[in-house]
């Protein structure tokens, strides 16, 4: 990680002496990053804002397919035991405590992409009997698929349906849904009898880069995705949040949920 | 004392073959699990426990009715059921054999299952669920031996064990308290999140444990020479009737903070329960057969003619574990977990192999339960001999 910083800082010196101008560089290293102010590794908690006004069922696949080939997930076309990181669900099911009778028509027909939440107060970490799920210092809610068990409390507690469980082998799952399964040799498969869930990319983070997803949504349009630190008054998200009016799913039930809907 | 096991007639070999057979059976479904993983099963990413789980919900009752005869015992001194206190005992050790092998059968990853001793999570209710579910079996398995090898030999069992004894009664409370602990924490489960879930689930413990002893006792004084005593059935009687009572009472206080407060989420598991959601209806059936068997269970325990009659009080016994068992173990669990989060309906149903699994853990803990019950009556024989 220090090696990162310390080549991105080279980098950065560098070729501001030869002229080439630091946002250009910073840019180039690593898109979208500068409002974000604080370097991807340091975040105290980390968020998401997703702006569903510009958001399209187009982009929104793209988020899943990026995400889902980055991180070896399989396709078994089975609802029943399907693995999922993030996805697309209509606005009563992603948020079906809001029981508003009449909803703005956009706000009601559109979809909505939904991940883990990374809640601040997660229960799924507090009915684990391994510690296989955690929450990291700065906020990541985080998986051991080394050290679960397979009891799927987390499942039961998680109130957003966030988590996936590995009902078979994922190298079984049928080629012609996943037929460049598993896409990406640098991350780990898992094994049968194991539960999986996004993790914000913690290992792009660690590389100083943003998730996935981020990077696919916001080469199509700028800023669909805000990721940054909460903790930081004048962060990216932090920003969002003052000039946009956001929901959350449940709040109600005291998880604390890091990512941010402006509808 | 354990010779007195292998020691039997044809008929009781005939028993223990088989249950032999059907745990083979369940085993050889099992290797099929552990290989190809839960997808054999008929759970889901939506309902992701199933009826391993909810065996596991009612077996810990099973277990902790034990208590229902050792409480009379020694905190009340009632004498008549010094008699069958062992048995009380040997249920529940055969029912936490049982609530082990579930947990086992339903983790994902069974050979890592150490990880919940390596890397203790004191927040996981899990983690205390397998903490005092372990100490009440060791300390059923301790009690049991010691009170029959010194009846045998005819003298008082030692002091530690009338302290083992004193610590296994409030235990037997707190293994389905913390049972009922699993549920009632988790936030967004409506259908679980109420304060009356353990009270709930102990009162089912103390109708459903005493009745399954009750049609056992009546089972032992029909092929042994052992008999439990008419006075003891009588008082298991009551004590069914009074925990089956309380039981339902509770569950119909479930039924008033849902409907007349309205509120959606409360309504919702109880109405896919009875009626069916979103045309989803599978558990219908099963939950009005609940009803059917809990109105009967209700008048033959309450009318004195009836639960005084040994007949018609073994039908009520056999319609209390119906009920039970529908209510706990089928419709608790299951129900919980519809609607899903998304506030959609996805239904489960066990898959053939499933229910071998489960006929085959059943089959073990019968297992276990004859051959812990032909040890005590075998001395018990012998000591009226």
């Amino acid at each position: 990680m220090g090696v990162d910083r310390r080549q991105f800082l080279k980098i950065a010196s560098l070729s501001t002496l030869l002229g080439i101008g630091g946002k250009a560089v910073f840019e180039l290293l690593a898109p979208g990053e500068l409002e974000a102010a604080v370097p991807l590794m340091e975040g105290k908690r980390w968020a998401m804002v997703i702006d569903m006004r510009r958001m399209t069922d187009e982009i929104m696949d793209e988020c899943q397919k990026a995400c889902h080939s980055v991180h070896n997930v399989p396709n078994f076309g089975d609802p029943k035991v399907e693995i999922k990181w993030i996805w697309k669900e209509e606005f009563e099911h992603a948020f079906p405590d809001q029981e508003n009778e009449y909803v703005a028509d956009e706000v009601k027909h559109r979809s909505y992409l939904l991940l883990c939440n990374h809640c601040s107060n997660p229960p799924c970490c507090r009915v684990c009997p391994t510690g296989a799920t955690w929450q990291r210092e700065d906020g990541i809610v985080m998986m051991d698929w080394h050290r679960c068990i397979g009891c799927r409390f987390c499942m039961a507690g998680c109130p957003y349906g966030s988590r996936s469980f590995n009902w078979g082998d994922p190298r079984k799952a049928p080629k012609e849904l996943s037929p460049d399964f598993p896409a990406n040799p640098e991350f780990p498969t898992r094994t049968k009898g194991v539960v999986e869930k996004c993790t914000f990319c913690d290992e792009r983070l660690a590389k100083g880069e943003l998730p996935v997803c981020v990077e696919a949504a916001n080469k199509k349009k700028e800023d669909l995705l805000i990721f940054g630190d909460l903790a930081d008054p004048d962060s990216n998200v932090r920003q969002a949040l003052r000039k946009h009016f956001t929901i959350r799913r449940k709040p109600e039930l005291g998880t604390n949920p890091n990512v941010y809907y402006i509808v | 004392m354990l010779d007195r096991a292998i020691k039997g007639s044809n008929k009781y070999w005939g028993w223990l073959i088989f249950l032999l057979v059907i745990m083979s059976v369940g085993f050889a479904c099992y290797l099929y699990q552990f290989k190809v993983g839960l997808k054999i099963t008929g759970m889901s990413r939506d309902v992701s426990w199933g009826l391993y789980i909810s065996q596991l919900t009612y077996l810990v009752g099973i277990a902790a009715g034990g208590v229902m005869v050792v409480l009379p015992c020694y905190l009340h001194d009632y004498k008549a059921f010094a008699r069958i206190t062992v048995l009380g005992e040997g249920l529940a050790v055969a029912a936490i054999v049982m609530c082990g092998l579930f947990v086992m059968v339903d983790l994902g990853q069974v050979t890592r299952m150490l990880n919940i001793i390596m890397y203790p999570r004191p927040k996981s209710i899990l983690f205390w669920d397998m903490i005092v579910l372990n100490i009440y079996m060791a300390l059923n398995i301790v009690i049991l031996w010691n009170v029959l090898a010194a009846e045998r030999k005819g003298i008082h069992y030692q002091k530690w064990v009338k302290v083992l004894i004193y610590i296994s009664i409030p235990w037997a409370f707190s293994i389905h308290t913390v049972t009922a602990f699993l549920y009632a924490g988790l936030p967004g489960r409506h259908f679980w999140l109420t304060a009356i879930m353990a009270p709930r689930f102990l009162a089912s413990a103390f109708c459903s444990g005493p009745a399954l002893l009750l049609l056992i006792c009546l089972i032992v004084r029909k092929v042994t020479n052992f008999d439990p005593g008419k006075e003891q059935i009588r008082t298991l009687g009551s004590i069914i009737a009074y925990a089956f009572i309380l039981n339902i009472f509770f569950f119909v206080l479930e039924l008033f903070t849902a409907f007349y407060s309205q509120i959606p989420g409360h309504m919702q598991s109880i109405v896919y329960l009875f009626s069916g959601l979103d045309g989803h209806g599978e558990l219908v059936p099963w939950m009005w057969a609940f009803v059917f068997f809990a109105i009967l269970a209700l008048v033959l325990l309450i009318v004195p003619g009836t639960r005084r009659k040994e007949d018609t009080l073994a039908v009520g016994c056999v319609a209390v574990i119906i009920a039970t068992w529908i209510d706990k173990g089928l419709g608790l669990v299951i129900g919980g977990f519809i609607p899903n989060p998304f506030d959609r309906v996805f239904e489960y149903w066990p898959t053939t192999p499933e229910v071998l699994i489960t006929l085959g853990v059943w089959a073990t803990g019968f297992f276990v339960l004859t051959v812990l019950f032909k040890i005590a009556v075998s001395v018990k024989e012998e000591i009226a001999a």
